[in-house]
């Protein structure tokens, strides 16, 4: 049941639409399949599947509105469930921020958000590819938590003013943290595919063992101010808040505009035009990327293209509501799903080779916001962090806290690597200088 | 449903993202009046039950458990003059846990039929002996008796489904308009309200169905000084309950005045959100304008709102055997509190520091009668005089540790996702001797009176931890003297507990609550509460966290 056809769920929803009595309404249907295993002490600890297909309609009487849902699809229950939205539209407030819904859009094509062998995935195949990690750790006698998450499915929309949409989307997500066994060494890698053929899961606990043996003996070095190499997993996660995860998601014109973000100019407006980078800094939307393909319509409807958000260290677009893009009249952009930064051909062993003195910090954690007016964020260096001097890496350091913000950070930008996915984004290693680490973590 | 799903789905707008954390609005958007409607009856539950178990044992299994569930949800949201959005939710399914060739499985439905239970089952005992062929360790369970057929539901005064959504959204603006009224530039605020009704059944013999309600009114006040493009912003100084609607009938006896001096009021068991609103619009415009705090050591006061969320993370945390064990090494973390550092004796704290978890305690988020893997709820001691004296386990780590029974603290956010130990309520015990704010205050040479939880940040070992807060008021001999800004302490989890000083007495004390902490992957959410009264820690660094940018 969980991914209908293209055929299949539009019928639904233009039976759904035929019960509708209301100014206008919509009808959106999601559906997926999930499963996922997760390891821990080389053994698996839990693993489930969740199969759901819902769908949830919006009633409009002028500027109110309703919504309900169901999950049987027989013609009595759909029904009741659009009489159901028009109740509540009825009795709901009015929005002074309504607006009709759109009509027919025109949406790019992304066909490989959506890949067949990523829906055909078994409980077998969760277990062969854990054992296969799980196997690796035993054989150097190292210790390891994993998770694999796999899912597949459906995202379809269709409204009384024609506006119709539909996508298939499948998505793999692995991590995996490997210890020595005396807890003085760890880890960590992480990847997510659409498309499940490329995945090998031992290919990458190798990656995070090396870490965790190669991160023992961490010598303690005062914190301050040092030119670091940030990983990927030091940009952003698919598990945590991120430096880049944080800014991308401040990009929102309202917010700005109302003088609460860094986005805000002093006396009114916003900093659109500016730059407020490094001039190396091109950072970008594209739901067609065939290394990240994704969603080619917003939530609202409204289709996803390439969009540029910063262009040669300059804010270049702001994401923004419907409402707030016809008051002020401002290009009414929805905001994007994954994100791409430019980088070069560099890899991070190549950073480390032209880098006198630093630290590559392989992965950042528990990130959270400390000031909203400079997008001041803390967190910590997590499960490999390392010296580097003269081109080469030296020793293993113990673990720091940081207090930066990623707007100094890309303002102090000295190098960027190739970009890998991570996360449903493409993100280069940076070299950045006098990154600040403010105190010393004891954790491993 | 995660969050982003969530706000696509209800077209949910930026507005709501200055919320500090969402809480989980798992399920399918329904019709306010759905919420009233009931649910299944225990008798037809207990059938569906039993064809989920026998269906499990007929498979292979040698253990199963199924929780048949109904959450509702209410999310009111506002802004300023004007309503964002209401959305109520329900979602309807059942989860189903097995024990097979000694793994577990767990599949989930929508599909509460006969058949699609039986569907299910056999589903979770294929996964189980799936993952058994690369199985090392057999799961042990501690043994458990069946409790026949019992029930337990929140002693809750007004259900705040029952209460008319316009009278929600009415308290909501006028909270609004006492903040605008009071100089704020702009305020969004909500109210969440969650049921869940839950039934438990297991092999063991157990049937139990319980009815738990939680209610979180809160709200964010953000002041703007145009000419500086200085921006400050306070939260509520509610707390997330284990209550209905009662807790927004505010009373006069639930009001705490912090340290005389500070303008400060905290909240027990009942909450006012329009003074608050109102009191938090004047002490954000005294927020742009306040002194810049000059970094250094100085002794801390903290109140209950705010040393909540330290408990919560150097105590609650690190004390949670399946991260002492490394299950949760790939995500949340481990805890430097291991097996073996505990034998070695070290002090968690000073003496001062006595910490009990407590699943029973009234008004609080994680009060239940048995847990998800039908386990009688009880109390323990987890630091008595600052020594660890035990951890938080459920029934296949009792054994790991030599010890033949769970505490009870087994959850699930939603009949979706498996169970798995989650934190129980962690509070530390108010001072025997009789202490008042003021007394504590005035025997502080050079400090910091810090109300309210704000920013935080802790390692993946529960180390070093990072706080911030949503009032800052300078002590200066024994007396508040003004408000600072920018202020944030570093620190590190035994040298803190360890520099605790002492506490006010049961008088003070209260809760702190979180409708939304996370663990596991795929993340659960969880809802928890920590209670204390007003405590000093001497000798704490703190930072200046001011920064520049062009």
């Amino acid at each position: 049941m969980a991914i209908l056809s293209q055929t299949e769920a539009q019928d639904i929803l233009k039976k759904v639409l035929s019960f509708s009595t209301a100014d206008e309404c919509e009808a959106n249907l999601n559906g997926s399949l999930e499963g996922n295993v997760r390891s821990a002490r080389n053994s698996i600890s839990t693993a489930g599947a969740v199969d759901n297909v819902s769908l949830a309609v919006t009633s409009y009487f002028g500027k109110r509105s309703g919504t309900a849902t169901c999950n049987q699809f027989d013609e009595a229950t759909l029904r009741r469930c659009v009489q159901r939205a028009e109740e509540i539209a009825r009795l709901a407030p009015e929005s002074p921020e309504h607006m009709p819904l759109l009509g027919p859009q025109t949406y790019l094509s992304s066909p490989l958000s959506f890949a067949a062998n990523t829906a055909a995935i078994t409980p077998d195949y969760r277990a062969r590819q854990m054992a296969a990690s799980m196997q690796y750790c035993d054989t150097k006698k190292l210790s390891s938590a994993g998770f694999l998450n796999d899912s597949a499915g459906f995202v379809a929309k269709r409204n009384s003013k024609g506006l119709e949409a539909y996508q298939r989307v499948s998505n793999l997500d692995f991590s995996i943290t490997v210890r020595t066994p005396d807890g003085m060494g760890s880890g960590y890698a992480a990847t997510d595919f659409t498309d499940v053929s490329k995945f090998d899961a031992a290919r990458l606990t190798a990656v995070a063992a090396g870490k965790a043996s190669s991160s023992l003996g961490a010598k303690a070095i005062e914190p301050g101010k040092y030119t670091v190499i940030l990983e990927p997993n030091a940009l952003v996660s698919g598990s945590d808040a991120s430096l880049l995860g944080a800014l991308m998601r401040s990009f929102d014109a309202r917010s700005a505009d109302e003088g609460r973000s860094f986005l805000s100019k002093k006396g009114g407006g916003n900093r659109k035009g500016e730059k407020m980078f490094d001039e190396r800094v091109t950072i970008y939307s594209d739901p067609t990327n065939a290394e990240v393909p994704d969603l080619t319509f917003s939530g609202d409807g409204r289709p996803q293209q390439r969009t540029t958000w910063i262009e040669k260290g300059v804010v270049k677009n702001l994401y923004t509501s419907r409402f707030w893009a016809q008051k002020s009249g401002i290009p009414d952009l929805p905001n994007p799903g994954g994100f791409i930064m430019e980088g070069g051909t560099q890899s991070t062993a190549d950073l480390i080779k032209g880098t006198k003195k630093g630290i590559l910090v392989t992965r950042l954690w528990y990130i959270r916001p400390v000031d909203p007016q400079t997008l001041l964020y803390t967190g910590l260096t997590r499960d490999g962090t390392f010296y580097i001097e003269n081109g080469a890496i030296k020793f293993p350091v113990k673990n720091f806290r940081f207090n930066e913000s990623p707007i100094i950070m890309l303002n102090n930008l000295e190098a960027i690597g190739r970009p890998v996915r991570l996360a449903g984004n493409l993100v280069p290693p940076l070299k950045i200088r006098d990154f600040t680490f403010t105190s010393l973590s004891d954790a491993v | 449903m995660n969050r982003r799903d969530f706000t696509t789905l209800t077209g949910l707008a930026a507005g709501a993202l200055w919320l500090p954390s969402f809480p989980s609005l798992a399920g399918n958007l329904v019709d306010p009046a759905q919420l009233l409607e009931p649910g299944l009856d225990v008798a037809q539950k207990k059938r569906l039950a039993d064809v989920a178990l026998n269906a499990a044992k007929s498979a292979g299994a040698s253990y199963a458990d199924v929780r048949i569930q109904r959450t509702l949800n209410q999310g009111i949201f506002t802004r300023e003059k004007q309503v964002q959005n209401i959305a109520s939710g329900e979602s309807f399914g059942v989860g189903i846990r097995v024990i097979a060739n000694g793994t577990w499985g767990f599949a989930s439905t929508n599909n509460v039929t006969d058949a699609g239970l039986a569907k299910t089952a056999q589903q979770a005992v294929a996964i189980a002996k799936a993952n058994s062929k690369v199985q090392k360790e057999p799961v042990k369970l501690a043994p458990q008796k069946g409790y026949g057929e019992v029930s337990w539901k929140a002693p809750i005064e007004k259900n705040a489904f029952e209460v008319p959504i316009k009278e929600k959204v009415d308290l909501l603006l006028a909270a609004n308009g006492m903040a605008l009224d009071n100089g704020a530039s702009f305020v969004n605020s909500a109210l969440f309200q969650v049921n869940e009704q839950k039934y438990f059944a297991s092999t063991d013999g157990s049937y139990i169905d319980q009815d738990i309600h939680r209610i979180w009114p809160t709200f964010g006040v953000t002041v703007v000084d145009k000419a500086s493009g200085k921006f400050r912003s306070r939260q509520a100084l509610s707390v997330p309950m284990g209550m209905g609607y009662e807790y927004l009938t505010p009373k006069a006896a639930d009001k705490m005045a912090g340290p005389t001096g500070s303008d400060v009021i905290g909240y027990k068991n009942s909450y006012d959100i329009l003074e608050d609103a109102a009191r938090a619009a004047k002490q954000t415009k005294l927020k742009v304008t306040a002194k810049s705090v000059t970094p250094g050591k100085y002794d801390l006061v903290l109140d209950p709102h705010h040393l909540g969320l330290t408990i919560h993370e150097s105590v609650g945390h690190p004390l949670e055997l399946d991260r002492v064990l490394g299950y949760e090494a790939n995500f949340a973390g481990t805890s430097f509190a291991t097996l073996e550092w505990r034998k070695k004796g070290v002090p968690y704290g000073s003496k001062q520091v006595n910490i009990v978890a407590d699943k029973l305690q009234a008004n609080s988020l994680g009060a239940v009668g048995w847990d998800d893997e039908g386990v009688k709820c009880k109390e323990w001691n987890l630091i008595e005089q600052g020594k660890l004296v035990d951890y938080q386990k459920i029934r296949d780590q009792a054994a790991i540790v030599g010890q033949m029974a769970s505490d009870g603290c087994c959850y699930s956010q939603s009949w979706r996702d498996v169970q798995f130990q989650r934190m129980a309520n962690i509070s530390l015990k108010p001072s025997p001797t009789k202490m008042s704010v003021d007394e504590l205050v005035s025997k502080v040479d050079k400090g910091i009176y810090i109300a309210g939880n704000g920013s935080f940040s802790i390692d993946q070992q529960r180390y070093n931890s990072q706080f911030g807060g949503q009032v800052f008021y300078a002590i200066e001999k024994g007396k508040i003297t003004e408000m600072l800004e920018d202020v944030a302490y570093q620190t590190n989890t035994l040298e803190f507990w360890g520099a605790c000083a002492g506490s006010c007495d049961a008088s003070d004390y209260r809760f702190a609550g979180f409708f939304n902490d996370g663990k596991g992957q795929p993340s659960q959410s969880s809802a928890v509460s920590h209670g204390s009264a007003t405590s000093r820690f001497n000798g704490v660094n703190i930072i200046n966290t001011a920064r520049k940018i062009g």
